[in-house]
């Protein structure tokens, strides 16, 4: 007999075909209200569509009751290194949600939206001026897709040059994954750079790569090892004088705005994740948005379209769309994920120009801080300061206790604290890189600070503690390799055998 | 009253939090945290306008909304790739919730499973009503769902070529060659009746109901794909899957479609979201996040990220694409508005858009002047030839409060692609009618 208390833990994991009653429905249908039109020939319809069959009210019981399974910035700190998980401010929703802005269809004529396209344009030039770099196209609609529009750019550069040959990008071995990803679709080959014993790119191995075939480097700056490549000027240098171009990935933005621009760096082409520097939610995985900014050479390929403010000459200003000239196309149907871009135009007015310089300093004064008081804790792989995250690694507590940065991540859950990013950059053994992002109070920092401690001391006195971790989830550790060996990646309707 | 040093409500750390965490660090001042930063590099100066307050935000959010002319204060006929439906409340209240909202992808399952049981849920019913046997968490939108669905369809056969019938939509068609530029795919356009393709041809694309609204015939498509040992890739309306036949029946191999439709405002074209569904054989091939079922260690059923060593985290430039960052929120939209519509609903819904746009059709239709394209089954859009350029037509069509259909004289002279669905009533659909009499008769 299944106890009462297990049935209901049970029940909140039923899916939604499993909660399905014939004759039920979520939701009231309107009424016809024009006469019937001859159908269709049989031959093309529809004759069987098995979906679920559910009243409104336990559909809202079910969603609201595993939406609590997450942990959430709402709910939780959340120092995932390298995603800038940054407070969403609320009144970025209500901008993005008003009907005169969610309503709109993107095919509507240029003179019925000229209120969304002055936004457009006004947002690309608050991101020119904010990475120094004058071209702007919003249309990339997450930062892997920023990356794409970017790399195809250096190719159509190269292209047009007649420089075929220009094939090979360089890609410090630190990087996302994206960013070699991103390079091979667009056709390039990818070498990959070593980092030097400061976690600088190593000069001596980027001159000896720097040759006629190269296209450009893609590189992260700050990286993530969480520091600002000192040779930088050098590295840039050191690509354009081979021919090359340089790519800035810009994923960790928020550690250098207002402090650096990035033009003034020798960057040709770099992308802005929104949902990370600019405040826009995550949502569990997407929406994005990852606009490209670009050098006067390269933003005639800019991805399509361009908002544009046109002067009609009589003092008569208006909004359009535009394509540059050489541009490598479209990357969406639309004109990018404009929901996103309203909340990050919305947040970058509110932060304003003090705000801006006031995030990266506060980002990375949190992150040193985090590194000054746990460094005798955790392993510190590079003896400097870091930028808006520190990167800590576990391996001491690995050899002297068997604990796993993974084990020290799902301790944290107890705590409530979701964990940093484990494991990446993947030079780093037993890498837990911790980005609190400057919308973190010292209270928090300092109860983090604590239970980074508490679990280091737990390592050694009860490490049973840590390999069972987390106890008061929803679920225990995942059999994950079972999940890809036999993968069931939908509900079927179980045979009736 | 004095005006305090600039606050961000966002940030709370204050100049004495600062100090003492400066002290803690062994740092004189913030600037030594920056050290490693170049210097003399110029004008570093920020060209950004002072901060605003929430009042002053919201004011110029409305200020920008009321330039727009807006679908609902119009009577709205645009469709061509974004649809406007009726969204049930209970979506917006089900996805504004901030675990949903403020989680970032589900990287530890442990806190993650509310994403992740609702991503299985979306896997499930895009299956369902596409009738294939798996789909991946989606993608950015449908557009870009199709481009990768072709590349994936060139790593499959191993081939360069991809016949492309003409009636897709002209802007997936562009995406279609941003993509295919750098693999070098040559991308041939479908003669309708041409009895084979070309050499090495990857497979076959077709948009179903096509671009402009009509039903292709799918069956031949098929089986010239088959025969010519290509895949058939196939662009869907979901909500046109409330009625008529799912792909799987003429055999699709891939289907994509744009997931907008289905419970995601207009939103001046994003963020929406791409379906993308396959056969089983073809799994380890796709591009995106995709959700499996396990066990935990104490063997109850949990969800997980899965087959991983797909994507560019782990296969860096081997990895089916470099897609990391997706659309999972609007994904559950998409997944509620499937759930409540449910079995009677969403074919409800598909065969209100199909009679009204019929209604509409027949009235404009009988306007002297005015005339259906093409003939053939169309679901809610259909292109009519018009008695003047449409771009005169829809400018006045906005004195009458109307936003008129998309102009695509680029392709049919004088052609508007209109576009019916629930949100229509029929006293706009007269409205309509009536005004395209009007400026007709002045032509």
């Amino acid at each position: 007999m299944t106890n009462l208390m297990d049935r209901f833990e049970l029940d909140r994991r039923k899916l939604l075909m499993e909660r399905s009653v014939p004759g039920r429905i979520g939701v009231s249908l309107p009424p016809l209200d024009v006469p019937v039109a001859p159908m269709p020939d049989d031959s093309l319809l529809r004759h069987d569509l098995e979906m679920p069959e559910i009243s409104e009210s336990e559909l809202v019981r079910y969603f609201a009751q595993i939406s609590q399974f997450n942990f959430s910035i709402d709910h939780n700190f959340y120092p995932l290194g390298s995603c800038t998980m940054k407070y969403n401010p609320k009144v970025n929703d209500e901008f993005a949600s008003l009907p005169g802005l969610a309503q709109i269809h993107p095919l509507q004529p240029e003179s019925t939206i000229q209120g969304a396209l002055k936004l457009l344009w006004r947002l690309q030039a608050l991101l020119s001026g904010i990475t120094g770099l004058p071209g702007v196209s919003l249309a990339p609609m997450a930062g892997a897709d920023g990356e794409l529009a970017g790399m195809l750019m250096i190719r159509a550069y190269h292209l047009d040059r007649g420089d075929d040959q220009r094939k090979s990008v360089l890609i410090p071995d630190s990087a996302h994954g994206t960013n070699p990803a991103s390079a091979a679709m667009a056709g390039f080959d990818v070498v990959t750079l070593p980092s030097d014993s400061s976690g600088n790119t190593d000069l001596e191995a980027l001159k000896a790569a720097a040759d006629d075939n190269l296209a450009g480097l893609m590189i992260t700056l700050p990286s993530t090892l969480g520091l600002f490549d000192t040779n930088i000027l050098e590295v840039t240098r050191i690509v354009r004088e081979a021919g090359g171009l340089v790519y800035g990935d810009g994923a960790n933005l928020n550690a250098i705005l207002g402090r650096v621009k990035l033009g003034s760096l020798g960057f040709d082409v770099v992308h802005s994740n929104l949902h990370k520097t600019f405040s826009t939610p995550h949502g569990g995985g997407g929406p994005g948005s990852g606009p490209v900014v670009a050098a006067e050479r390269l933003a005639e390929y800019l991805p399509a379209p361009i908002a544009a403010r046109i002067d009609d000459g009589d003092g008569h200003v208006r909004y359009g769309f535009d394509t540059p000239p050489k541009t490598v196309g479209k990357l969406g149907a639309f004109h990018g994920n404009f929901g996103s871009l309203a909340r990050a135009y919305a947040y970058i007015l509110a932060m304003g120009k003090e705000g801006v310089h006031q995030t990266s300093e506060d980002a990375v004064i949190n992150a040193n801080y985090i590194l000054s008081q746990l460094r005798d804790d955790y392993d510190l792989p590079y003896d400097r300061g870091c930028m808006h995250e520190v990167v800590l690694s576990a391996r001491t507590l690995k050899r002297r206790h068997g604990v796993s940065a993974l084990d020290v991540c799902k301790r944290l859950i107890d705590y409530g604290i979701h964990p940093p990013t484990m494991y990446f950059p993947l030079i780093i053994e037993e890498a837990l890189m911790i980005e609190p992002t400057e919308t973190e109070s010292k209270e928090t920092l300092d109860h983090f600070i604590a239970v980074m401690k508490a679990i280091a001391t737990e390592a050694k006195d009860e490490p049973e503690l840590l390999h069972d971790a987390p106890h008061n989830t929803p679920n225990t550790r995942l059999d994950e390799a079972r999940a890809a060996r036999r993968p069931e990646l939908r509900w079927r309707r179980a045979s009736s055998s | 009253m004095p005006e305090d040093a600039h606050r961000s409500p966002y940030i709370p750390n204050t100049d004495s939090d600062r100090r003492a965490m400066l002290d803690a660090i062994g740092a004189a001042s913030v600037e030594e945290l920056f050290e490693d930063l170049p210097d003399n590099l110029g004008e570093l100066e920020l060209d950004l306008p002072p901060a605003r307050s929430e009042l002053e935000l919201m004011q110029h959010a409305q200020e920008l909304a009321s330039m727009n002319r807006v679908p609902g204060d119009y009577a709205c006929f645009l469709g061509a790739g974004s649809y406007r439906h009726h969204v049930p409340a209970i979506v917006r209240q089900i996805t504004s919730r901030s675990e949903f909202v403020t989680a970032y992808t589900p990287y530890q399952p442990e806190v993650s499973q509310g994403t992740l049981q609702t991503a299985y849920e979306f896997q499930t019913l895009v299956c369902q009503l596409t009738g294939m046997e798996v789909a991946n968490l989606g993608m950015y939108d449908g557009a870009s769902s199709l481009a990768e669905a072709t590349l994936m369809a060139a790593r499959i056969t191993g081939r360069n070529r991809v016949a492309v019938a003409g009636s897709l939509s002209p802007p997936y068609r562009e995406v279609l060659n941003t993509y295919a530029q750098a693999p070098g795919l040559a991308i041939d356009t479908l003669d309708p009746n041409q009895p084979d393709l070309a050499d090495g041809t990857a497979c076959v694309i077709v948009q179903q109901p096509n671009f402009h609204g009509y039903m292709e015939d799918v069956d031949r498509l098929s089986a010239l794909a088959h025969d010519n040992g290509a895949l058939l890739i196939v662009s869907v309306d979901p909500v046109s899957l409330g009625m008529f036949r799912p792909p799987s029946d003429y055999d699709a191999d891939i289907v994509v479609g744009e997931g907008q439709a289905m419970g995601v405002p207009p939103a001046f074209g994003g963020p929406y979201v791409g379906l993308f569904a396959c056969k089983q054989q073809f799994v380890r091939q796709m591009p995106g996040r995709i959700v499996g079922k396990t066990v935990d260690t104490r063997d109850r059923t949990a969800y997980v990220l899965t087959l991983q060593t797909r994507e560019q985290h782990i296969r860096r430039e081997r990895a089916t694409s470099n897609i990391c960052t997706a659309a999972t929120l609007v994904a559950l939209m998409s997944t509620v508005y499937m759930a409540s519509f449910g079995k009677q609903g969403l074919r409800r819904v598909a065969e209100l858009c199909y009679h009204k746009a019929h209604y509409a059709a027949s009235l404009i239709d009988d306007i002297p002047g005015y005339s259906l394209a093409l003939d053939g089954t169309f679901f809610q859009e259909f292109v009519v030839i018009c008695p003047m350029p449409p771009s005169e037509i829809n400018e006045r069509l906005l004195d009458h409060k109307i936003i008129g259909g998309l102009d695509i004289d680029g392709q049919i002279p004088n052609g508007m692609l209109v576009c019916v669905t629930e949100l229509n009533s029929r006293e706009e659909i007269d409205r309509l009618a009536a005004a395209l009499a009007e400026i007709g008769a002045t032509a």
